[in-house]
């Protein structure tokens, strides 16, 4: 459920520093269970610049739509094209095959939570 | 304001639910299950293709009874209820003087001076105090029933043959927007071809305390031919495909009859009822509005209830209800737009997070089985 090599937002977004000044970007198990069914990402394009907290796109289920925002500042470097065709890989696998976004990070991490961090974030908001 | 899961009314369910894992939302006041662990697309899957079977209880029930209460429901809805056999069920309304909605409900005759009035949860006491304040002109009693009875609504192509291993009543025979009166499983209930999402199958109402053997017994039943739980999320959908009404969307106080495109409920002719004088002149001029069914053009562009329909940048209507259709594959929604833009094939403009993008004009129901 949480991950220890992640680090996590209190929008219940994750990111995943691959060691190499990049990054992994997604919705957590917690986001993706509460939103239901995903039918659709709206995904950035290669190349533009985030900035820490700012909206970079949407994730659409059938019930609800729900912003996704930037963990941490930086320039978008790829995106998860398999998607568009298989939306529903945020809800089965939300930190593998349902990776939004690779970014190459321009800030730091130091004030995103850590996985015992998060837990206890998300134990609160479900009860 | 936030009501604490504690303070929110329950159904004789609540526990299955919990049980059979549901995530429960707070649905007018009510502990209810959204969705199951099957997800709103697999159980609305199911629904078409095969079964679903849903927790109802917290509709309200509204009994009427003895010998002017013919009369007063006709005063109280437009719809002929004179016209209804006993053990047969109509679609009607209660309306305000000006024709806007009080709620829409179910009429069930159950006798030639006794009928069952099945209204929404949420607006269950209201209605309660409506009908009770018209009553004392009429010689009957009403008693709202809604504490002690529950409902559970199986829907799907398989739910006769589901069901009537359950029952010595005859199902097949009975047809569609009828009832009878029967034991399922052992259990007094009534039994209704009726429902919302479209397709095929039974309500079953029984007393509160007996609904959890009910809903076992059609979920043991049904557990080898692919019937499911399935919650409010999956109902809006396959109710918005078949474009039935929801109050508090389609319908409201703001709306009337004729608008919502609910002529058909409206018996001008019937004699007296309240609201027929409002409705009476606005037949005679065109309705300003329209509800028409849309689709947006882009897979991307999904549009959601209440979103502005826009013109210019400026607002000329609203969205009633919209979502994803998992049956369609197409993201569609209901909206009230101005009469001379409502054409088969016109394009609307859709105000999604600020955004204007196009939708199309498209016929309804979205969906309709085939029969």
């Amino acid at each position: 459920m949480f991950p220890a090599d992640l680090k996590y937002t209190k929008d219940h977004e994750w990111l995943k520093p691959a060691g190499d000044g990049t990054a992994l970007v997604g919705i957590t198990q917690y986001a993706q269970d509460a939103l239901g069914d995903v039918v659709f990402v709206d995904l950035p394009e290669v190349g533009v610049s985030f900035a820490q907290g700012e909206e970079f796109g949407t994730v659409e289920s059938v019930k609800t739509v729900s912003e996704l925002n930037m963990p941490s500042a930086g320039e978008v470097l790829d995106v998860n094209a398999t998607l568009a065709d298989h939306p529903e890989a945020v809800n089965e696998d939300p930190y593998g095959k349902g990776w939004m976004v690779k970014i190459k990070l321009a800030g730091d991490l130091a004030d995103l939570l850590d996985a015992k961090a998060y837990e206890a974030l998300v134990h609160a908001e479900s009860h | 304001m936030t009501i604490a899961a504690s303070e929110l009314m329950k159904t004789p369910l609540n526990a299955a639910h919990r049980a059979l894992n549901a995530k429960m939302v707070d649905f007018g006041g009510w502990d209810m299950p959204v969705q199951y662990p099957a997800g709103i697309i697999a159980e609305h899957e199911a629904v078409r293709t095969k079964a679903g079977l849903f927790d109802v209880s917290h509709m309200g029930e509204i009994r009427v009874k003895g010998p002017g209460a013919l009369a007063l429901v006709e005063h109280l809805t437009p719809n002929a209820v004179s016209k209804l056999v006993i053990g047969q069920v109509h679609y009607t309304a209660f309306l305000y003087d000006n024709g806007t909605f009080v709620d829409d409900l179910l009429v069930y005759r159950e006798g030639e001076q006794e009928f069952l009035l099945v209204v929404n949860a949420g607006n269950s006491d209201k209605d309660f105090a409506w009908v009770q304040k018209h009553a004392p002109a009429y010689d009957c009693t009403v008693v709202n029933e809604s504490p002690v009875t529950g409902q559970i609504a199986l829907q799907g192509p398989l739910s006769l043959s589901i069901l009537q291993p359950l029952t010595q009543t005859p199902l097949d025979p009975i047809g569609y927007y009828f009832f009878t009166h029967g034991e399922v499983a052992g259990i007094k209930c009534l039994i209704s071809r009726t429902g919302y999402t479209g397709e095929d199958g039974f309500e079953l109402y029984c007393a509160a305390d007996d609904t959890e053997a009910i809903w076992n017994a059609v979920m043991e039943a049904g557990k080898h031919q692919g019937l499911l739980p399935a919650g409010l999320g999956c109902r809006n959908t396959l109710r918005l495909e078949c474009k039935m009404a929801l109050y508090g969307h389609e319908i409201d106080d703001s709306i009337h009859a004729l608008e919502a495109g609910l002529g058909w409920i409206v018996k001008l002719d019937k004699g007296d009822f309240i609201g027929r004088e409002a409705l009476v002149a606005a037949k005679a001029t065109p309705a300003p509005r329209k509800l028409v069914g849309f689709k947006t053009l882009e897979k991307r562009d999904i549009a959601r209830d209440h979103m502005p329909v826009v013109q210019d940048g400026k607002p000329i209507g609203f969205v009633t209800s919209a979502a994803p259709s998992p049956t369609c594959g197409i993201n569609l929604g209901l909206a009230y737009v101005p009469a001379e833009l409502a054409k088969m094939g016109g394009l609307i403009q859709i105000e999604i997070r600020g955004r204007a993008v196009n939708a199309e004009i498209i016929p309804t129901p979205f969906y309709k089985r085939k029969k």
